[in-house]
């Protein structure tokens, strides 16, 4: 078949940013698994607690210091995590590489609060089917936390690389930034659920 | 970085000659085995997607002749309860798992871009990955299976029997791994499809203009998007049962056998319609072409898409009729299953309204997708039956049950595959299928199916149950076991037939002109098979049928780069160009990291340190896969 030019792509931009970058809407796909995935879990905590005659079975409702510490920290990290997308979106690197340290940095703290969770919580996660369900879900989010923690290291990483002073790096800080919105996000209600579901 | 590179080489300064070249030499896959494990061009992963599933349907087929064999006569001797036990388990896992849903996506994979008109997927190398995933995935339970450790505790491996009381050895782990590697691979396809056909639609295919079978596989895959993390948590959970004495599944410490009925069926009723929205997409294709007119009613059949999608999931628990659940809780879901039923009915007149009014032409493809239409007649009349809570109850665990999901199944889905097949098969190739063997393929397969399912309702309503190795003479099932068994005989001969047909057609078929089927999606605007670029220069669609539209000349778009992987992101409605976007090029990362993941994978049917320790070299894979290598691609 026979072409005709009838478009000209001359003058766009080499590189989608926002609603045209494909890593954006990557990302916002895998946050909707791991979205479904995190309500399925919370589903199923529901679901075995509307079973007990008593909940929590056997053991003390968690501890709220170590959990509500974590959850103030999280919501905290949203400032500067909303700074940093701000200066990734002006392309500004010296800020964006002070910004992803401090999101280094801030990923690394509720990791150990985490440590702290896991006994807060008074049950092994092989004594009933609360505890197993109750060590999912904090592993399911620390796991999250890990990996948003690696990928932000990487990046910092990165952004002091040779690569770093390029639209495309600030477009992956901004879907950084995001991931970690989401970790934030999808923690609250895991939090309600899992200490104060069983003081209901 | 220059802004908009101006410096770089656009297609504007070369004349056509001079456009293949330099894209040949950018788009191909470099020849030998390094460049075979390296590309990334979404072509050829997809047919060896294709391929793959294809192998494992004769894999499947073959363990289905073995069980026939077996039950031909009463208490024949050639196989042990054991061995049947694996026997229908990797019958039906691999046919769920490792055939109906990669081969669905695995024809998206190959089409979704050429249809949408642009020139690979989004995220090749995440496509790579999900090829080395589901292969992985594969391997493992077969390998399993030829070790005797092949799953036995049927396709939907029910606690408390695949649990850690009952199945001892790694049996039910096997299967519940397996499931993580399809599942990722199925998840990592679905996202690439969506992104695709939001993103790289070209110029002016606004929504109202979609082909209908690349709707379909939007629906479907978000059908999988949601879907799937079910039996992803719950695979996970019976692992961590059985591995780590978690209590999920336990009743003794408050944990609760149909909790995993409910996550199952949560996906597993989806999984039905992840199978069937496609081969609905297929048929409406070859409807279209083979009528010559668009498919009637086409803003109805996009809704029917949608509702089904969505009504998929408010049916799971139909399948749990017999657990005993509360009784509003039953009216409800028998309401949704048959509420499914309409938009299937609407479906079906649209294309009987299609073909009314056109010209058929009875090309194989377009009998495979009659043969289709009446099946699924049957099989939806017997699954509206079974939807109502008495009537289930009767037949629940029965061969009636085996008939309806076969019917549902091959005829929903398989027909379909098989039509599409001979229909792109000069697509994949560049040569035709033969159309005589094509009679004859749909001719026996059509009859040995409904000889082998259509008496199986029968031995159901007479109380033969499914899974079983065996019956006594005394039953008075002999005779329609050898007639069903012989039947497979004829299904088993046209499938045999086929698999001639593709082989000798690759090597000898007619060679295919770029649009042998006078059709008018945007795959047909190319030649067969595609170059590796896939379009020269980008088509730009003006209405919903772009190929009959304007007959001689081919409306496009100008001004990509030609020095590196190039195409173009475009707006989610109207499809208004937004961007030029680099698209990866090929690289050796995304098998590494699925052998990373692999081995991470198997290893943690054994131990939970796997996890910790292998999680390693996937980071390190990861980090390899993303880390810039300073070529074209990563300018902007
Ligand atoms: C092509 C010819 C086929 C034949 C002759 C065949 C035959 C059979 C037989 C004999 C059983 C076992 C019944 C029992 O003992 O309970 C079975 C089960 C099953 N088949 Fe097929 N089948 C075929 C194709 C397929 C296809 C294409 C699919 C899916 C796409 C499929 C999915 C299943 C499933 C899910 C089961 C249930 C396994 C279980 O009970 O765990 N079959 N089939
Ligand atoms: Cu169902």
């Amino acid at each position: 078949m026979k072409e005709g030019v009838v478009l000209d792509l001359t003058d766009l931009p080499p590189h989608g940013l926002g609603t045209a970058s494909l890593s954006w809407w990557g990302t916002l796909a895998f946050m909707l698994i791991e979205a479904t995935g995190f309500a399925l879990s919370i589903v199923v905590y529901l679901y075995l607690m509307s079973l007990a005659p008593r909940w929590p079975p056997d053991a003390p409702p968690p501890d709220l210091l170590p959990g509500t510490t974590l959850t103030v920290l999280l919501v905290a990290s949203l400032f500067p995590n909303i700074l940093l997308a701000r200066w990734a979106r002006d392309q500004d690197l010296r800020k964006v590489r002070i910004g992803l340290i401090i999101m280094s940095l801030i990923g690394i703290a509720p990791l150990v609060l985490r440590a702290f969770e896991f006994p807060a919580m008074h049950i092994q996660w092989d004594q009933n089917a609360y505890g197993s369900i109750v060590w999912v879900m904090l592993g399911l989010h620390t796991t999250h936390i890990l990996t948003d923690l690696v990928e932000t290291l990487v990046l910092t990483c990165l952004m002091f690389s040779r690569h770093g002073d390029n639209p495309r790096r600030f477009g992956d800080v901004s879907d950084n930034v995001m991931y970690w919105n989401f970790v934030v996000a999808t923690w609250l209600p895991m939090y309600a659920c899992l200490y104060w579901a069983p003081r209901l | 970085m220059t802004s908009r590179n101006a410096g770089a080489l656009r297609d504007t300064a070369f004349d056509a000659a001079e456009i293949d070249r330099r894209l040949a030499a950018i788009w191909s896959t470099t020849p030998g085995v390094w460049g075979a494990l390296a590309t990334v061009d979404h072509k050829v992963i997809g047919r060896r997607y294709i391929t793959t599933a294809f192998v494992f349907l004769a894999l499947g087929g073959l363990l289905s002749l073995l069980m026939r064999l077996q039950l031909a006569q009463p208490e024949a001797r050639f196989i042990g309860p054991d061995r049947y036990n694996q026997l229908f388990t990797m019958h039906g896992t691999n046919m769920m798992f490792l055939f109906a849903v990669p081969v669905m996506q695995a024809m998206a994979v190959y089409l979704v871009p050429l249809m949408v008109g642009t020139r690979n997927i989004a995220f090749p190398r995440l496509n790579a990955f999900s090829y080395w995933m589901y292969l992985a995935g594969g391997l493992l339970l077969w390998i399993a299976f030829v070790l005797d450790t092949g799953p036995d505790v049927g396709w939907f491996a029910y606690v408390p029997l695949s649990g850690p009381q009952y199945a001892a050895g790694k049996r039910a782990d096997i299967w519940a791994q397996m499931i993580t590697f399809t599942e990722v691979s199925a998840l990592a396809v679905a996202v690439e499809i969506v992104v695709t056909v939001f993103k790289h639609r070209a110029p002016g295919m606004s929504l109202d203009r979609i082909p209908l079978f690349v709707w379909s596989m939007l629906v479907t895959s978000f059908v999988v998007i949601l879907a799937m993390p079910a039996i992803m948590v719950a695979s996970t959970a019976l692992i961590l049962d059985r591995l780590v004495e978690t209590h999920f599944f336990n009743p003794a410490e408050g944990g609760d056998v149909l909790l995993w009925q409910h996550l199952f069926w949560f996906f597993g009723h989806p999984e039905v319609y992840i199978i069937f929205l496609p081969a609905v997409g297929m048929v409406s294709t070859i409807v279209a072409t083979f009528t010559r007119r668009p498919v009637f009613g086409y803003l109805a059949m996009v809704m029917a898409l949608i509702a089904t999608g969505i009504l998929a999931f408010g049916l799971w628990v139909h399948h749990m009729f017999v657990a005993g659940l509360p009784r509003l809780g039953e009216s409800f879901f028998t309401a949704s299953s048959m509420a499914i039923a309409v938009p299937a009915g609407l479906q079906i007149f649209c294309w009987l309204a299609t073909i009314w009014a056109g010209r058929p032409i009875f090309t194989t493809p377009f009998l495979f997708a009659i043969g289709f239409i009446v099946t699924f007649v049957i099989g939806g009349l017997t699954g509206v039956m079974v939807a109502s809570v008495p009537f289930d109850t009767q037949v629940h665990d029965t061969y009636f049950v085996v008939a309806h999901f076969h019917y549902v199944l091959v005829g929903g889905a398989v027909f379909p595959l098989l039509g599409a097949l001979y229909y792109w098969f000069p697509k994949l190739t560049g040569r035709l299928m033969s159309e005589t063997r094509g009679r004859w393929v749909f001719g026996l397969i059509f009859v040995g199916f409904n000889l082998t399912f259509f008496p199986m309702h029968i031995l159901g309503l007479q109380g033969m149950p499914r899974r079983i190795y065996t019956y006594q003479p005394e039953m008075p099932w002999s005779g329609l076991n050898m007639f069903i068994s012989l039947s497979a005989v004829i299904l088993a001969g046209g499938f045999l037939l086929f698999f001639i047909d593709v082989i000798r057609s690759a090597r000898t078929g007619a060679v295919a002109s770029s649009n042998p089927w006078e059709a008018s999606t945007l795959e047909w605007a190319t030649s067969s098979p595609p170059p590796p670029y896939n379009f020269a220069r980008l088509p730009v669609v003006g209405g919903l049928d772009p190929l009959s539209d304007r007959r001689d000349v081919l409306p496009v778009a100008a001004g990509l780069r030609v020095d590196r992987r190039e195409l173009l992101v475009s707006s989610i409605v109207e499809a208004t160009p937004e961007a030029r976007e680099a698209s990866s090029g090929d690289s050796i990362w995304p098998l590494l990291a699925a052998i990373a993941t692999t081995a991470t994978l198997i290893w943690s049917i054994f131990t939970p340190w796997a996890v910790v320790w292998g999680s390693i070299p996937i980071a390190i894979a990861l980090i390899g896969w993303f880390w810039p290598k300073g070529v074209p691609e990563d300018e902007s």
